[in-house]
């Protein structure tokens, strides 16, 4: 066994969790990728294995399946220091809004799975006197809007769990990090129209997430354009808002 | 439909872009007229397909490594500045890089780019040990020296055209440090700068940049940049073995108008750079690799210095027979001209490894030019001093070469063509380019 610190992250095969694997094997932890389909994720842990010589495990999890994570936790070789949690689904707004089944995927997906998963590593963490939760959220959870607000009240539901663990762990030694990415471009971006200053690679989120769980940070906003623009979102008076279009 | 051009932004054209996500989707995604297409830098058309482009830099991933035997096996989309951030602290560089990190690695193998070692330790090419090929007609192939060797010798240096190539095993060289030792030598001509390029032989890089703006008895005038790997002995305390790579600090924010590079301007520029660069001559100090290999590099999107019309780099090859010659008379006319930009580079070159290779022992030179007034017609005659002599140009670069230039210039053509056409039959795989230059018609 090595005494190298560990990571382990929730959606590793997607563009930003790829991203904070690779963060946090180039800064020497030890690695866990977890997600629904195994043969995905290998390609990427031998990726990370051959670049920054460390270890690499693993593990088969669904968000959706929450009755399965007793045992996922459980069931790791050993806790981890740190856990990053990229799970979520955008989903489609304009069928969320009349398909129940799609409208509750959505909601378990980035909210119900999400926060039970970090809550149940919150009590092993608050256990051990140790650890750092991150939970990547977003901006789109800041205010609801007519776009996505499916998807949007579920981050912000996600958030305010995350920040409510966050005052309770911060008691115990555990620390919770709420990360905001704002646009990125990703798979699940594409074609979208993204706004070009607005906008950043994955990369630069995998290295925000990393420089947040080292600096504690509580609230990270990658670009911080977008805490500016969320501000004067979150501003508007309801009257105007619900006029707008977005 | 996607507006695609290569690094020179010239030509412009529309071509259907897909981003397969899995090999199975590469494989999908081929149909009549495709080509791959790595991070862009090709100059011209090389990386634009005939119909549609498969934009390969999302297979991105090192399958394994080998420290013992400095052996990796990589996804073809991986870029060299990725290979050299990642696996240089560890003490691997690649053997060969060109003047740009911002390449894929499948697009350096299929132009088999060249560096400042390619006088001694030869191209891109010669460091692959296989390449897994998806073929025009569909199957996917490991070829190497030993398996399907013509077809990988027709991928090495055949642009793409055999092929889509999907993954690939190299060679990485074990440097001590990231750092070189440069010494800069000044020659006031061109017979002085192809002398001290004939005696730098044995320096593992050695590379001349010229002043084409200057005429007459300073004709050729140049700065020679040799340099070697340093020890870890030579750095200073305390400076770390590995430098940090910047990303581009500076970048060009918007196309600058045409007359921003004129005659004057690259005159003032170029005699301050000969004269500054003449004071250091002599003296050797001890650089980053990054501003040694990629000084362009740390200037974002520097091609949009020649405006929005774009430019157009001519990269011959002259064989060592009678280059002086031809040499001379090029610089001469480009002097004469005036127009050509601060980017003229001379280097020696030796065999090519590849069946379409560039490279031949001898020199090569290029030149870059904005594209206006007569400037196609000028290129037309330099080609034709360029055939005379034996030479060809870079395919990697070019944009705009007639198929008679060509056709002399690569006597291995029809050979390369047969490779091709037992590869994939149905001539599914093609670029603009070789639309351009040698499908047929």
């Amino acid at each position: 066994m090595t005494s190298r610190k560990s990571a382990i992250v929730l959606g590793g095969s997607s563009d930003i969790g790829r991203a904070a694997a690779h963060a946090f094997a180039k800064a020497g932890y030890d690695l866990a990728l977890a997600g629904r389909d195994m043969a995905a994720l290998e390609p990427d842990a031998a990726d990370l294995r051959a670049r920054y010589n460390v270890e690499v495990g693993l593990h088969k999890f669904d968000v959706l399946d929450t009755a399965s994570f007793e045992s996922f936790v459980g069931g790791l070789p050993a806790l981890p220091d740190v856990v990053v949690s990229i799970v979520g689904l955008l989903g489609v707004q304009g069928n969320a809004e009349s398909d129940l089944a799609h409208a509750t995927t959505i909601m378990r997906s980035n909210y119900e799975g999400p926060a039970l998963i970090l809550g149940l590593f919150a009590e092993k963490f608050l256990a051990r006197g140790s650890g750092t939760l991150v939970g990547v959220s977003s901006v789109a959870g800041d205010r609801g809007r007519a776009s996505n607000y499916v998807y949007g009240s579920a981050k912000a539901g996600f958030s305010a769990f995350l920040s409510g663990l966050r005052a309770r762990a911060s008691r115990g030694g555990v620390h919770v990090v709420t990360v905001k990415p704002g646009f990125v471009r990703t798979k699940m971006t594409e074609g979208m129209k993204l706004i070009g200053p607005l906008t950043v690679e994955a990369p630069v989120v995998g290295d925000a997430i990393l420089a947040a769980v080292g600096n504690k940070t509580d609230v990270v906003y990658v670009s911080g354009k977008w805490r500016l623009v969320m501000l004067i979102i979150k501003m508007l008076p309801e009257a105007v808002f619900k006029k707008l279009k977005f | 439909m996607t507006l695609l051009s290569g690094w020179g932004r010239f030509p412009v054209v529309d071509s259907d872009v897909l981003r397969p996500r899995s090999f199975a989707a590469v494989g999908e995604a081929v149909s009549s007229g495709t080509i791959a297409r790595g991070n862009g830098r090709a100059y011209g058309d090389a990386a634009i397909g005939a119909v549609r482009t498969v934009a390969m830099t999302g297979f991105d991933r090192v399958r394994s490594f080998d420290p013992a035997m400095g052996r990796i096996r990589l996804e073809a989309g991986v870029l060299l500045s990725d290979l050299i951030d990642t696996f240089g602290p560890r003490g691997f560089l690649p053997f060969v890089v060109p003047g740009t990190r911002f390449v894929s690695i499948g697009g350096a193998i299929a132009a088999d780019v060249h560096g400042k070692n390619h006088h001694g330790e030869g191209g891109f090419g010669r460091y692959v040990d296989s390449l897994l090929l998806r073929t025009g007609q569909g199957e996917v192939i490991e070829a190497s020296r030993e398996q399907n060797s013509d077809a990988f010798f027709a991928t090495i240096g055949g642009m793409g055209l055999t092929g889509i190539i999907l993954e690939a095993t190299m060679r990485l060289r074990r440097v001590e440090t990231g750092w070189i030792r440069e010494r800069v030598i000044s020659a006031s001509d061109l017979d002085a700068a192809m002398r001290a390029l004939e005696a730098s032989d044995d320096a593992t890089y050695s590379v001349a940049w010229i002043d084409c703006v200057a005429r007459g008895r300073d004709l050729g005038r140049s700065l020679i940049y040799l340099g070697e790997h340093a020890g870890k002995g030579e750095l200073a305390d305390g400076v770390d073995a590995f430098p940090a790579g910047k990303a581009p600090g500076l970048s060009v924010p918007v196309d600058l108008p045409s007359m921003a590079l004129n005659r004057s301007s690259v005159r003032a520029f170029n005699e301050l750079y000969y004269r500054m660069g003449a004071r250091r001559a002599g003296d050797s100090r001890v650089v980053s690799l990054y501003p040694y290999f990629f000084p362009l590099d740390s200037i974002g999107e520097w091609n949009r210095i020649y405006g929005k019309r774009g430019f157009l780099q001519h990269q011959c090859v002259i064989p060592e027979q009678g280059a002086r010659a031809v040499l001379g008379e090029i610089l001469d006319r480009v002097a004469r001209r005036g127009d050509a930009s601060f980017l003229a580079v001379l280097k020696k070159l030796g065999q090519g490894d590849g069946i379409l290779s560039f490279p031949l022992p001898g020199y090569t030179l290029a030149l870059d030019f904005p594209v206006r007034g007569d400037i196609l017609n000028f290129l037309d005659e330099i080609d034709r001093l360029v055939v005379a002599a034996g030479g060809r140009l870079y395919l990697a670069k070019d944009a705009r070469q007639s198929r008679a230039t060509f056709a002399a210039g690569y006597p291995a053509l029809q050979r390369f063509n047969a490779i091709r056409k037992s590869l994939d039959p149905a001539g599914n795989i093609r670029s603009k380019l070789s639309q351009r230059l040698f499908d047929e018609v």
